[in-house]
């Protein structure tokens, strides 16, 4: 386990020794103390490393993530995980706005709650939100699967596209073309994976899934005249 | 937490601090003047030759605490008429309110924060968008007895509803923006109605952008504008609660790598206080917790 203390070494200086090691390398265990809530920690990183964040973290934590396995021992700020290609990144606390946003592969988990356009944009992204998730969740989600084990609040995958939305809890308000859909084993399956994937213990009966009725963003022959 | 805060507002910084409550009776008042030599004293004596009054001044760098025992609006009324160029900056029992132009760390320096203590305190640094730079459009705006507020956004009503507060009978100071917010909560506790009232009837008065945060006697309030586009994160401990545009300004307070931290819901007011507050907010706030130390830097 390799210790790199944010306070001594600067932000710069940690995301450069993580985004550079030699792609051979044996020391894929890092830890990152003293993070004082500073933004963009472990952003782009493109190796399967297994980074800890051992602390609150700010704006942008795990951007562009490829391939790393990053845990937040706390709280994200705005951004976490944004536009993630791939590998798993872990809040333990809570998340602030935009968690996961434009995301286009891997797993982001929050354990605790997500606050306002978790998933916004989407693109492929997996999310599994522990808790419950703030207005406008999922607003122009494209890809992928979001999971939120407790409650949605307003406007939930408001002109939404292909992504699929899985809730436990109550969902204060749907979003444009956002409609709840048949919840089929084959979908069962999906969500029993996805929440065994971010070892979160919570019945797939409880859950019933969001989706686009796709009047949206097609072209409709109908409203031809009014162009 | 102010002077980390330096990168999102380095044009003016401002703090209220809540410490010291004067005696029954008499009122605390935070004047400012643009020159450093202004005679505070002479103007401490003409009021209590004038109004009979008993008061007492201290100079804090272009600031100036007056402590009087007369009626609040004839010390007000008088002081507008004495010398239009000295400022009210805020009054009440507890409250103090210092804020000047300049980088966070120059205006902490100019009236010693470094060795203030209190109950709690409310501190902004402002990036200029609305408006000048000037002391008078800085943060905290008064907005009552022992109330302040500070924002973080842009109000796009301000200049129709200004014009509306000043037939209504309210002074402004500035051109800001978030001065016509403090403005508006102040002509409705004026009216009798309850903070929390107020804050919600802010969310159908006001258009735009803002977080707010409002100094009270006892404690805070918070509020976000339905969207919620301005950040806000709150943390808590046994021993105290803290608001701030980020984390990062939260991070050196004692104890916050263990507190909780999470983000205030939009239109929903949170208040923390005593007795006071709950007076205000007559209704039951959303979040509760008691505010030894407070500190809060949108």
């Amino acid at each position: 386990m390799n210790s790199l203390d944010l306070k001594t070494l600067g932000l710069r200086s940690i995301n450069q020794k993580l985004q550079t090691l030699d792609p051979g390398t044996n020391e894929c265990e890092w830890v990152i103390e003293n993070p004082m809530g500073q933004h963009a920690i472990a952003c782009g990183l493109n190796m399967p490393l297994n980074v800890t964040v051992d602390g609150h973290v700010g704006f942008y934590c795990a951007g562009m993530n490829q391939h790393a396995e990053v845990t937040v021992n706390g709280h994200a700020g705005v951004g976490v995980a944004e536009n993630m290609m791939s590998g798993r990144v872990r809040i333990k606390g809570n998340a602030s706005q935009s968690a996961g946003a434009t995301g286009h592969g891997g797993l982001l988990v929050i354990e605790g709650d997500a606050s306002s356009r978790c998933g916004i944009s989407m693109k492929g992204i997996d999310i599994v939100v522990g808790g419950s998730v703030g207005h406008m969740t999922g607003f122009m989600a494209q890809l992928g699967h979001m999971v939120i084990c407790g409650d949605a609040g307003e406007a939930l995958g408001d002109s939404i596209y292909e992504a699929k939305l899985y809730v436990a809890g109550s969902v204060e308000s749907l979003g444009a073309d956002c409609i709840e859909k048949e919840m089929t084993v084959e979908h069962e399956t999906t969500l029993a994976d996805l929440l065994e994937k971010a070892r979160i213990n919570k019945n797939i009966k409880d859950f019933r899934r969001y989706g686009s009725a796709r009047k949206l963003y097609h072209f409709d022959i109908d409203h031809a005249d009014a162009y | 937490m102010l002077i980390e805060m330096t990168s999102r507002g380095p044009d003016s910084a401002g703090v209220a601090i809540y410490r010291d409550p004067v005696a029954n009776g008499k009122t605390k008042y935070s004047l400012a003047h643009d020159d450093l030599t202004y005679d505070w004293s002479a103007l401490s004596a003409a009021l209590n030759d004038q109004l009979k009054a008993n008061s007492t001044i201290a100079q804090n760098n272009t600031h100036a605490l007056l402590v009087a025992d007369s009626d609040e609006s004839h010390v007000k009324h008088w002081l507008s008429n004495f010398d239009p160029s000295v400022r009210l900056v805020g009054s009440g029992s507890t409250v103090e309110i210092y804020k000047e132009t300049g980088l966070p760390e120059d205006v902490y320096e100019r009236f010693g924060l470094a060795s203030a203590s209190g109950q709690h305190m409310i501190g902004h640094t402002r990036m200029a968008t609305e408006s000048a730079v000037t002391t008078a459009g800085s943060h905290p705006f008064a907005t009552g007895a022992d109330l302040c507020l500070v924002h973080n956004g842009s109000l796009s009503n301000h200049n129709r509803l200004r014009e509306e507060l000043i037939r209504k009978g309210v002074s402004f100071g500035s051109e800001n923006d978030s001065e016509v917010a403090a403005a508006y909560l102040t002509w409705k506790l004026r009216q009798g109605v309850p903070l929390k009232q107020a804050l919600e009837d802010a969310l159908d008065d006001l258009d735009g952008f803002f977080t707010f945060c409002i100094g009270t006697r006892d404690g805070f309030a918070v509020l976000r504008d339905p969207i919620a586009c301005k950040h806000a994160v709150m943390a808590e401990t046994d021993d105290w609660v803290a608001m701030a545009t980020e984390f990062r300004a939260i991070a050196t307070l004692p104890g916050a790598d263990t507190a909780r931290i999470w983000e205030p819901k939009p239109a929903t007011v949170y208040a923390w206080g005593n007795e006071s507050v709950t007076e205000h907010l007559t209704a039951p706030v959303t979040a509760t917790g008691t505010a030894p130390s407070t500190g809060a830097t949108p």
